[in-house]
């Protein structure tokens, strides 16, 4: 795939916060989401892009041209607020069609791109509708209509499920990818490691106005580069996963789990489970812990509160425990030990 | 009684005593006059035509200061330059000067000796005793009115919604005409009204650009000057109803808009 934006060495003093050589490129067709806890500078991120706030330095680059000091208007980049930002005083229908009256596209091919727009998205029975009267699923879904009409280069989506309940998420997950394999670029912005294991193909994890990782879900989650990037998930035990029955999985093709929630047969995704939530024993324990395998000890990490210990039972499961327990059971590099896990423990995200 | 039912009683006799301070004279004054007297005053075609041209200067002034008024109101809502108080300061001083200051300081301007009343004379205009120059004398005493309004409309406008719009494609005065102005019309108009009212009953600047010819309330001045007080009244009368109705009705439109 081919390059279609690249963000080089942008830095931004603003307010209380900066931005400091901020570098990341997303490829045509690509899903990148950007991750971080809140004030971590990702929206901004997202309206330097757009244009809506000018970098300090360095250089936004679309399709190969630098569009840094480009009008807004202009940069055929579309951005979905996450408070939507539709417009009050314009039904559903004049907000959709409001970027098509901009650029003067006759009214009867403005009918037809309407009409194809918002059966996409799920609204054509809103479309007279006056905003106020809206749901935040709904709004999003006008603001998104909206946002196509221009046929952007680059989608950008600022938090665009947080707010939305359970069922409507897993709705606009769908949307969502449903329009990148129509071949959208996305940049998707949020501070749930969930919703970037489910959507993205590339993951950048912002920290303190800095990227610093960036990788596929997979390579970013499961070899975090540094502290922060693990307590952003807490997640070490994250395995490509495929499910075999209703209550099992497989995982990266090695190792049969027993899943808490029932799932699709034949639905593939990602597992993951804590590490708090690994026990380790010296011994098989009977016990109600439906998931346990034997293996041997890889490592032994200190952290703040404990240790950290990675055992290679076929895949490497990492289990956060004692250091007294460590003491207790003289666990050591090399040791045989058996690691064990709740099923409930277990966390299937589809794709 | 306690302390509180004192303070309650307080309270209410205060609010009592202001508002008869307001309704009192006008009340007073529309008892003044008997109803055959009122007829008559109506029927006055000096009356009528004093009306008219009040009415017709003060909107006029409205509708052409609104014109530059609107985008210095938006300037001040939304961007930061120097001097930007100074700025904000100098849109309230035709409030707190006297109006006869006010209007000498027009007359200053407007005269047929200064730059803008050669200009003018040059078309043939001739500013001083001229209805042109009662509408520049009611703009500069009301025009306050409508850009603090306005300005506080746009203020009120949330950013996003603009940056939003021109993400869409949309032109800078595409984004104000589509979006900003429409979201703060309820106050532009709403300060358009209070503009219109207080060019309307403008008299301490009009009299000194233009005595003649006579706005009502100059006419009331000069009928109490002239023939006293029994005189001024009823013409006094009908152009505070005349009023009245006026702001009533542009209310109302104003509010189902």
């Amino acid at each position: 795939m081919i390059q279609l934006l690249k963000l080089e060495n942008i830095s931004l003093d603003y307010e209380t916060f900066s931005l400091k050589n901020i570098s990341f490129g997303v490829k045509d067709g690509e899903y990148f989401v950007l991750l971080g806890r809140s004030g971590a500078g990702k929206s901004l991120i997202l309206e330097i892009i757009a244009g809506l706030v000018k970098p300090d330095t360095g250089k936004v680059v679309l399709d190969g041209q630098d569009i840094t000091e480009n009008a807004i208007r202009k940069r055929e980049v579309g951005i979905v607020f996450q408070d939507y930002a539709i417009f009050p005083h314009l039904s559903v229908k004049e907000n959709i069609c409001y970027p098509l009256k901009a650029n003067k596209t006759p009214s009867h091919e403005r009918e037809r791109i309407v009409m194809d727009l918002v059966e996409k998205v799920g609204i054509s029975e809103l479309l007279n509708r006056d905003p106020a009267t809206l749901s935040g699923g709904e709004l999003q879904r006008t603001a998104l209509a909206r946002t196509l009409t221009i046929n952007p280069k680059v989608l950008l989506l600022d938090e665009p499920l947080s707010s939305l309940d359970i069922e409507l998420r897993l709705e606009m997950r769908n949307l969502l990818r449903k329009l990148n394999k129509e071949g959208l670029t996305i940049i998707h912005v949020t501070h749930d490691y969930e919703e970037a294991v489910a959507l993205a193909h590339r993951v950048g994890i912002i920290h303190n106005g800095k990227i610093i990782q960036t990788g596929n879900p997979k390579e970013v989650f499961h070899k975090p580069k540094s502290r922060f990037v693990a307590s952003l998930t807490g997640i070490r035990n994250f395995y490509n996963a495929k499910i075999i029955s209703s209550k099992k999985a497989l995982l990266e093709n090695k190792v049969e789990i027993v899943i808490g929630s029932p799932v699709e047969y034949n639905e593939t995704g990602y597992v993951s489970f804590r590490s708090e939530d690994v026990v380790i024993s010296c011994d098989k324990i009977d016990s109600s812990l439906t998931n346990s395998f034997p293996g041997k000890v890889l490592s032994i990490i200190p952290f703040v509160g404990g240790m950290e210990v990675t055992v290679d039972a076929g895949i490497l499961i990492s289990s956060f425990i004692t250091g007294q327990s460590v003491e207790k059971l003289h666990i050591r590099e090399g040791k045989d030990v058996w690691v064990s896990f709740k099923a409930v423990a277990v966390k299937f995200i589809g794709r | 009684m306690n302390d509180k039912g004192n303070f309650q009683l307080i309270i209410i006799f205060l609010s009592g005593l202001a508002l008869l301070f307001i309704v009192a004279p006008l009340l007073g004054l529309m008892f003044s006059s008997s109803l055959p007297r009122l007829v008559e005053t109506v029927g006055d075609k000096e009356v009528q035509n004093s009306i008219l041209l009040t009415l017709s200067t003060a909107f006029f002034a409205t509708i052409v200061f609104s014109i530059a008024g609107i985008p210095l109101a938006y300037l001040l809502a939304r961007k930061e330059f120097p001097l930007k108080k100074i700025v904000s300061g100098i849109i309230d001083l035709p409030v707190v000067i006297p109006h006869t200051a006010a209007g000498i300081a027009i007359l200053g301007v407007v005269s047929r000796d200064t730059l803008l009343g050669k200009t003018a004379g040059a078309f043939g205009l001739h500013l001083v005793g001229n209805p042109l120059g009662i509408s520049i004398a009611m703009a500069f005493v009301s025009v306050p009115f409508l850009l603090n309004a306005a300005r506080d409309g746009f203020a009120g406008v949330p950013v996003r919604l603009e940056k939003a719009a021109l993400n869409l494609g949309a032109s800078p005065l595409r984004v104000f005409f589509t979006i900003s102005l429409p979201l703060a019309k309820r106050n532009v108009i709403s300060g358009a009204i209070m503009m219109f009212a207080r060019g309307m009953s403008e008299f301490g600047a009009v009299v000194i650009i233009a005595y003649h010819p006579m706005i009502t309330p100059v006419l009331i001045y000069e009928r109490f000057g002239a023939f006293g007080l029994k005189y001024a009244q009823p013409v006094a009368v009908v152009f505070v109803i005349v009023s009245l109705a006026f702001f009533v009705v542009l209310r109302m439109v104003a509010g189902k808009k």
